[in-house]
């Protein structure tokens, strides 16, 4: 995937660029693939190909898309981050896809402290995408509720994840059941 | 060998009943307030019985039971925690009488290790604390099989009582305030709880693994540990855990990085997602993979055999 560095390809960042492939997962709504590339060409990236499954739609009912793009490595995170702040679902960005998963049970105050904003800051501040919520509230609103999160994170990030998570849960004073990382996977 | 049992609870009870099978003698009994000392061998029944009826072994004093003519003292008192006294005191009387001392009691063994084996090392006499951790399961003498060294991690569970309590909430439904009360009724669960559900015991003992792991390189006490306790696991989290074929078991974790026991989510069917009043230990060993050991980590007479294995283990003196 990456330049021949003979080719000595620079930009206006002077910086060699680099090729990465960008896998999406649109909802199936029209402009949604413009909304997807929209960030890619602001923040510079020059787009070389795109491969629009339509058609195969995955179990969550979404469209999937390869993007191919090309970029000085420095502007690629902003690209990735720009996908996601547009709200777009980023499965697997460069050459590492999210390919670790991690489950945890979030208990407290969470609808009281504001579940979303909770999931927002575990998403921006931690590079993980939390991709599946179930939330158990039996007293309402008001009562200790729980929370099971999947997240999804590149390969051997999730212990950075975890306290990332376990930071902006503490100062809401939300307990975390954490998964246990190593051993007992059998 | 002559036995010296202190501690007439469920341990020390189980090990003067069961030592002649592993043909042993008992020549001294004591309990908190009294003892009793036979140098010609203890009618263990007779003794028992008194106790039962009377609350007292005896008509002597522990102290009596201390100054004994025994070549193994069992240290089965309760355990307790900072200077791990009268159980430390014990133990150290009976090295530097240059007799052997097995513990059941957690206190000296977690708290003041490096002093433990100081003591011990002066002796003639030997220190052994299989029963400390893991009830009947042989853990510390599967590390002294396998190799401290060979030996980079231990995990697992080792409290019952939380498992017991983790299992039957996750299985029926039920609150923590309920199982609790019932594990209470059953005898799972003591009056005072509070060591078993806030995470001490099983720190206690991850704290004397990392002890024994890291072969005198560096000493751990309950200090040392991050401990936290299931009491604030609400029965609705174990609902959501079952339902992506997870459960929440309270695992203890003795690490180069320290000690730490906590809730953690594992694989419903995972290997340390036992039910039950059963433990589990699995050791991360340098060559071999995983290394699991799960049986049964409490109780009276489980315990008592891993003090009788211990007192095999002993050379004459």
């Amino acid at each position: 995937m990456t330049d021949d560095a003979d080719e000595e390809a620079e930009t206006d960042g002077g910086q060699h660029v680099q090729a990465y492939t960008v896998r999406l997962e649109l909802v199936d709504e029209p402009g949604e693939l413009l909304n997807a590339l929209q960030p890619i060409s602001e923040h510079g990236a020059n787009l070389l190909s795109i491969f629009h499954e339509r058609g195969n739609v995955t179990p969550r009912g979404h469209i999937p898309v390869e993007v191919d793009i090309e970029c000085p490595p420095d502007r690629f995170e902003n690209i990735v981050q720009a996908l996601r702040d547009a709200g777009i679902n980023v499965i697997q960005a460069g050459a590492e896809r999210y390919s670790e998963e991690l489950t945890v049970i979030l208990v407290g105050h969470l609808i009281d402290t504001d579940l979303s904003d909770s999931l927002t800051q575990f998403q921006t501040t931690s590079r993980a995408e939390v991709v599946d919520v179930s939330l158990s509230a039996p007293e309402g609103t008001e009562g200790v509720s729980s929370a099971r999160l999947r997240l999804a994170t590149e390969a051997d990030r999730a212990e950075e994840v975890l306290e990332t998570v376990r930071d902006i849960a503490e100062e809401k004073d939300i307990h975390v059941i954490e998964p246990q990382l190593a051993g007992g996977s059998a | 060998m002559k036995l010296a049992v202190l501690g007439a609870g469920a341990v020390g009870r189980s090990v003067a009943e069961l030592a002649g099978q592993y043909g042993h003698e008992v020549v001294a009994i004591a309990d908190s307030s009294s003892g009793v000392v036979d140098s010609s061998g203890i009618d263990v029944d007779a003794v028992l019985n008194r106790k039962e009826r009377e609350g007292t072994v005896g008509d002597g004093s522990p102290d009596d039971v201390l100054v004994a003519d025994y070549d193994v003292l069992v240290e089965a008192t309760p355990t307790t925690l900072g200077d791990a006294q009268p159980g430390f005191g014990h133990v150290e009387t009976a090295l530097s009488r240059d007799r052997h001392a097995v513990l059941a009691n957690k206190g000296p063994v977690a708290e003041r290790y490096g002093e433990l084996m100081a003591l011990a090392e002066d002796s003639a006499g030997d220190v052994l604390f299989e029963a400390a951790v893991g009830g009947a399961i042989p853990i510390l003498s599967t590390i002294d099989d396998f190799g401290a060294g060979q030996i980079t991690a231990a995990r697992g569970v080792l409290n019952g009582t939380a498992n017991f309590i983790l299992s039957r909430m996750a299985a029926d439904g039920l609150d923590y305030e309920h199982v609790l009360a019932e594990a209470q009724d059953l005898g799972v669960a003591e009056a005072d709880p509070s060591f078993d559900v806030d995470g001490t015991d099983a720190a206690l003992k991850f704290v004397i693994l990392s002890n024994v792991l890291s072969q005198g390189e560096r000493e751990y006490t309950l200090d040392d540990a991050t401990v936290e306790g299931i009491q604030n696991v609400p029965g609705n989290a174990l609902d959501l855990a079952a339902e992506d074929n997870r459960t929440v078991r309270l695992i203890g974790e003795a690490t180069p990085d320290g000690v730490h026991v906590a809730p953690k989510l594992v694989p419903q069917n995972g290997v340390l997602a036992v039910t039950g009043t059963r433990n589990i230990v699995q050791f991360e060993t340098e060559n071999a993979g995983e290394l699991n050991i799960s049986g049964r980590g409490a109780g009276g007479p489980e315990t008592a055999t891993a003090v009788l294995a211990d007192v095999g283990r002993l050379p004459p003196l």
